[in-house]
Formats: C-alpha cells, sequence, structure tokens
C-alpha cells in the first residue's frame, strides 16, 4: 500500500496552474525521485504536500488519511517532515538548538525534555555534526546547514522526508556524502521523496522518479526506464534535429 | 578547569547579585524620601512594560506597538473598579482583574491580527492603541458626558511595593519562558516562521499565548498606576508615548540577555527623569542622538558590549601572558 498518494492534485496561482492533474504515489520505504525542468512545480508539489499552501483541487492521502485543509505543524505531527530548497534553518541559534525544535513539537505527544535532548543528539551524530552542536548554524558551510536541516526533520521522527534539492550548491565530493546519507535515511526504515537537479544523485539513489513538465506529470518509471524516454529527452535537451534538414 | 564549579559560581554570583538588588528595592521606602519613591515607582513601571516588551517581541521579532493599548486597559479597569467614591473591590484584585482585562484584549486582537507580518504587524498594533483612546474619548464625551476619571488615591510607598512584586513575577515569567520549550518555539518563530512551522511548531498558538502572557503584565501594571496618579483620561492611558518608549529602551540595553532590558530601561528612565527636569528642551534631542549612536556603533545595546568586552580581556591577558612567556625565553 502506498504511504502517500495523490489524485488530480492541483494548485492555481491567479489563473496559473503551477501543479495540475497530477496523480502520484510512493511506496513504503521507497526513494521517489522528484525531476523536471525550472518551473516545472516540483518545489509547488512540496509546498502542497508539508501543507505551506492550501490544495486547489483534488486531494492528498498519507496512509489513507486525507491532508486536505491540515496545518503545517499538524503535518509534520503526522509524521511527514521536509527540509527547504533555499535553507531555512534558524541561523542564529546553535546546531543542537536547531535539531531541538524538532524534537520538541515534531511528535504529536508531549516530549519529555531528557528524550528530546536524546533525539536531537541522535539525529546529530546520524548527519555527522555531533562535534558542532554548539555553533551557530550561521557559521556553517552550506553543505552543513543542509545537514543541520536533515537532522532537524529526522528528529521529528517522520515516516515520510521530503528533501528539496539537498544536492543543489554543494561540491562533487559533498555531494556523494549527501548521497550516502540519503540511502542511510532510507535504510531507517524512511521513505523519501526527493527533489533534485543533480542527476547523478537520481540516478544513484531512486528507485523510481516521476518527472514533471509546466505543472503536469510527464512520466514515470525506473531511471532507466525515465533516461530512455522520449518525452523526457524532448523537454531537456529540445527536440532532434538533423543538420541539413 | 572544571566547568561546573565555574558556571556555578557565576550562578551564584547572579543571586547574590539579585538578592541584594532585591534587598535594596524592598527597603528603599524605608529611608528614602516619598517624591524619590515615586521615582522608582516609574523606573520600575518601565522596567516591567520593557520585560513583558521583550517577552513577545524581543524572541518572535513581531514589534509590537501596542503596549500604550494594554497599558491603558488596565488604567481604565482600575477606574471603574476603584473610583474616587469608593473602590468597589481590594486593590489586588483590581490589578489581577486588570492583567485579566489585557489577557483577554491581547488573545482575540492576536488571534486576528498575529497572521500579519512584519511592518504590518507593527502598524496594526499602534492602530489598537490609537482606535482605543478614540473610543474613550467617545464614551466620555458622548456617553458619559465627562472627561476623565478620578480614582481612590493610594501612596506611593503602596504602589512602589505593588508595583515591585509585578515586576518581580515579570522577570520570572520571563526568565521561565526564555528556558522553557515555549521560549524554544518563540526563538525558532523569530529565526524562520515557515521552517518553525514544518517542525510541528503551533505557530499561531504560540504566539497568541506569549502576546497574550506579555499583555497582561502590561495591563497589571495599568492598572496598579491608576490610582497613584489619581486622575486619568485617554491622553494619559492610551498615550503611545508608552508604546515606543519600551521598544527604545530594549534596544538601548540590548535583548540577547534577560537583564538588557531590565538595565536599558532603567539607565533610560532615570536619565530621562533627570535630563527632562535640568533640559526640558533638550533632554529629547540628547536621546535620539544617543540612540542613533547605539543602533550604529552597538546593535547588541549596552549589554552586548560585555561579551565584546570580555573578548578583548581575554586577549590582552592572552597577550601579557604570551609576552612574559617570550621575555622568559628571551632571558634563558
Amino acid at each position: 500500500m502506498p504511504i502517500l498518494e495523490g489524485q488530480g492534485v492541483t494548485k492555481y496561482f491567479g489563473g496559473l496552474a503551477a501543479v495540475s492533474h497530477v496523480d502520484f504515489h510512493i511506496d513504503q520505504g521507497e526513494i521517489l525521485g522528484l525531476i523536471g525542468p525550472n518551473g516545472a512545480g516540483k518545489t509547488t508539489l512540496f509546498n502542497l504536500i508539508s501543507a505551506a499552501f492550501p490544495i486547489s483541487s483534488g486531494e492528498i492521502r498519507f496512509k489513507g488519511q486525507k491532508l486536505n485543509g491540515l496545518k503545517p505543524h499538524q503535518i509534520c505531527k503526522m509524521g511527514i517532515a521536509r527540509t527547504f530548497q533555499e535553507t531555512k534553518v534558524f541561523a542564529n541559534m546553535p546546531v543542537l538548538q536547531n535539531v531541538l525544535v524538532g524534537a520538541f513539537f515534531g511528535s504529536p505527544k508531549r516530549v519529555p525534555t531528557a528524550d528530546a535532548a536524546r533525539e536531537a543528539g541522535q539525529a546529530l551524530e546520524f548527519v555527522g555534526l555531533s562535534a558542532m552542536s554548539a555553533t551557530p548554524v550561521k557559521d556553517l558551510t552550506l553543505a552543513h546547514q543542509k545537514r543541520v536541516e536533515v537532522a532537524r526533520a529526522l528528529a521529528t521522527k517522520p515516516e515520510l522526508l521530503l528533501l528539496d534539492e539537498l544536492m543543489a550548491g554543494l561540491n562533487p565530493a559533498e555531494v556523494s556524502e549527501a548521497m550516502e546519507l540519503v540511502t542511510r535515511i532510507r535504510d531507517r526504515g524512511i521513505t523519501i521523496l526527493m527533489v533534485e537537479h543533480v542527476m547523478k544523485a537520481i540516478m544513484g539513489i531512486c528507485g523510481r522518479v516521476m518527472v514533471l513538465h509546466h505543472g503536469e506529470k510527464i512520466a514515470e518509471g525506473t531511471c532507466n526506464e525515465i533516461s530512455c524516454n522520449k518525452t523526457v529527452i524532448e523537454i531537456y535537451l529540445g527536440v532532434e534535429t538533423h543538420a541539413g534538414s | 578547569m572544571d566547568i561546573s564549579k565555574f558556571t556555578s559560581k557565576k550562578f551564584l554570583l547572579a543571586a547574590g547579585l539579585v538578592l541584594a538588588i532585591l534587598i535594596f528595592l524592598v527597603t528603599l521606602p524605608a529611608y528614602s524620601s516619598n517624591s524619590n519613591v515615586g521615582i522608582w515607582v516609574t523606573i520600575l513601571m518601565y522596567i516591567i512594560l520593557t520585560v513583558s516588551w521583550v517577552m513577545f517581541s524581543g524572541s518572535t521579532g513581531y514589534m509590537s506597538l501596542a503596549v500604550a493599548a494594554f497599558f491603558g486597559l488596565g488604567m481604565y479597569t482600575a477606574a471603574f473598579l476603584y473610583p474616587k467614591s469608593g473602590p468597589l473591590l481590594p486593590l489586588p484584585a483590581v490589578i489581577i482583574i486588570g492583567g485579566l482585562v489585557s489577557f483577554v484584549f491581547a488573545l482575540v486582537t492576536g488571534l486576528v491580527t498575529l497572521r500579519l507580518k512584519g511592518m504590518y504587524f507593527a502598524i496594526f498594533t499602534f492602530g489598537f492603541s490609537v482606535l482605543l483612546y478614540h473610543l474613550m474619548v467617545f464614551y466620555e464625551l458622548q456617553i458619559i458626558g465627562k472627561r476623565g476619571q478620578y480614582l481612590t488615591p493610594i501612596t506611593n510607598q503602596t504602589a512602589f511595593y505593588i508595583v515591585l512584586i509585578i515586576l518581580v513575577l515579570t522577570l520570572l515569567t520571563a526568565y521561565l519562558i526564555r528556558r522553557s520549550r515555549l521560549g524554544l518555539a518563540m526563538q525558532s518563530i523569530g529565526e524562520s516562521e515557515d521552517a518553525a512551522a514544518h517542525m510541528g511548531v503551533n505557530t499561531t498558538m504560540v504566539k497568541v499565548i506569549t502576546f497574550a502572557i506579555s499583555a497582561s503584565f502590561m495591563g497589571a501594571t495599568g492598572a496598579a498606576l491608576a490610582p497613584k496618579w489619581e486622575y486619568i483620561d485617554p491622553t494619559v492611558a492610551f498615550n503611545t508615548f508608552y508604546s515606543f518608549m519600551p521598544v527604545l529602551m530594549a534596544v538601548f540595553g540590548g535583548m540577547r540577555e534577560l537583564y538588557g532590558p531590565v538595565i536599558g530601561a532603567a539607565i533610560f528612565a532615570y536619565t530621562e527623569r533627570t535630563l527632562r527636569l535640568r533640559f526640558p528642551y533638550y533632554y529629547m534631542l540628547a536621546f535620539g542622538i544617543a540612540l542613533i549612536l547605539i543602533i550604529i556603533y552597538l546593535p547588541g545595546g549596552l549589554t552586548g558590549l560585555v561579551p565584546k568586552l570580555q573578548g578583548k580581556l581575554r586577549g590582552v591577558i592572552a597577550k601579557l601572558r604570551k609576552g612574559g612567556q617570550s621575555e622568559q625565553h628571551a632571558n634563558t
């Protein structure tokens, strides 16, 4: 049974359909990649799932439960956590405090302080930032800030994690590290939906890929199927023409 | 070096200092002139208004200009319940009700307006103070037909002790909030409200609750001061001056630490008083210039200087030590 399911998901900004009648599903335990050219509606779809925006029409179900009309903090407490394309860390707070916010408020029940502290410590260790727990996040590199976001999201104990361009702006070594991190998160049993432009990362770790273009879903399948798909190649590289014709 | 020893020493020092100040304040009326006690009431009042303003606005970054509104609501509550014709309720009850009235008003306005961000929230809260002022003017002139309210007076001493109790409660609340998960939630809202919401923080509730808690201290203070002033009217009660002063005092003192606004308000209120008596025409000018200088050169306020000076001091000590060592080295 899919952990997350969308039917006819649509979002209008004024008259413009940023996401239009998208049906999708994410299976328990998989890593689903979401790709598409700039402006395809990938982040909008993220924002609809995490309830940053209200949905215009259609519905999204998480473990069979309808998400329409819920607030972001309720979505988080249900078990869906996210990171942001432009990192939205609590810049002036130390790394540990950032993660503590997730640990304290991410669960539906009240978390005792000792548990939250332990949870936050474990999340930091998992992403490899234990040594920096007292550093203000603004003093960290972009790669480390993105890890803080991941740790913060993990501290909310999600079942589904939405990663919005985790690899953007990272150097090749950092990309490999981030790929390894995402795989380890999946191995913990957390389902992952990731938006990514770094194709190496998508091809390396995603089980399945979904392609959006102008707000519509144009393809879906395994990495191999997608990389051979004619429509996908056309939207990324343009229509093939022959010299002289 | 054992860090826990150091921190506990620091803690003892802070506790001792607080105790000393408290003893000084509690015994103050015993050896101070009546008018001096009156000055202290004003100073403590500004400290409460500033600390309670920082309680909400300092960490969330929502600049509220509604201090005058909640302060004035407390005053008018006292005017209705503690009038010249004879108190309807004992003074402590009046003060608690004054706090409650402001709490409820803040709760309702908070629910409506805390969706507004930045500038819009500041302007709304400012408008709210002005609106209450005009409503009161309308009520007094058109409905009851007399301007201003007289209250059963209380002595400076009584006012002083009441305000001191409110101050202690305000500081205690501010301290506990800063250390609690509510404080963490507020801080995260101030840093990035979107991220806080997506991490499970019920941002609306956190904002509304803390807005209301901070307003209740403003209301209680208003209810305590109105009988001391004996007469209030809308111009006295809903003076937007009380909305701006806490902001200036907080910026002046610095908002990082709890004692920042306390020091800022105390110095500001005291010098304002002295300067106003000596240079009635220039004191605001001097204040304006001082404030601009502080914002430009000390963005952390007066107390923002402390870590800087500490750092410098450490640097100097390290240099001296190094110098001593190299000298030794040269000697050998």
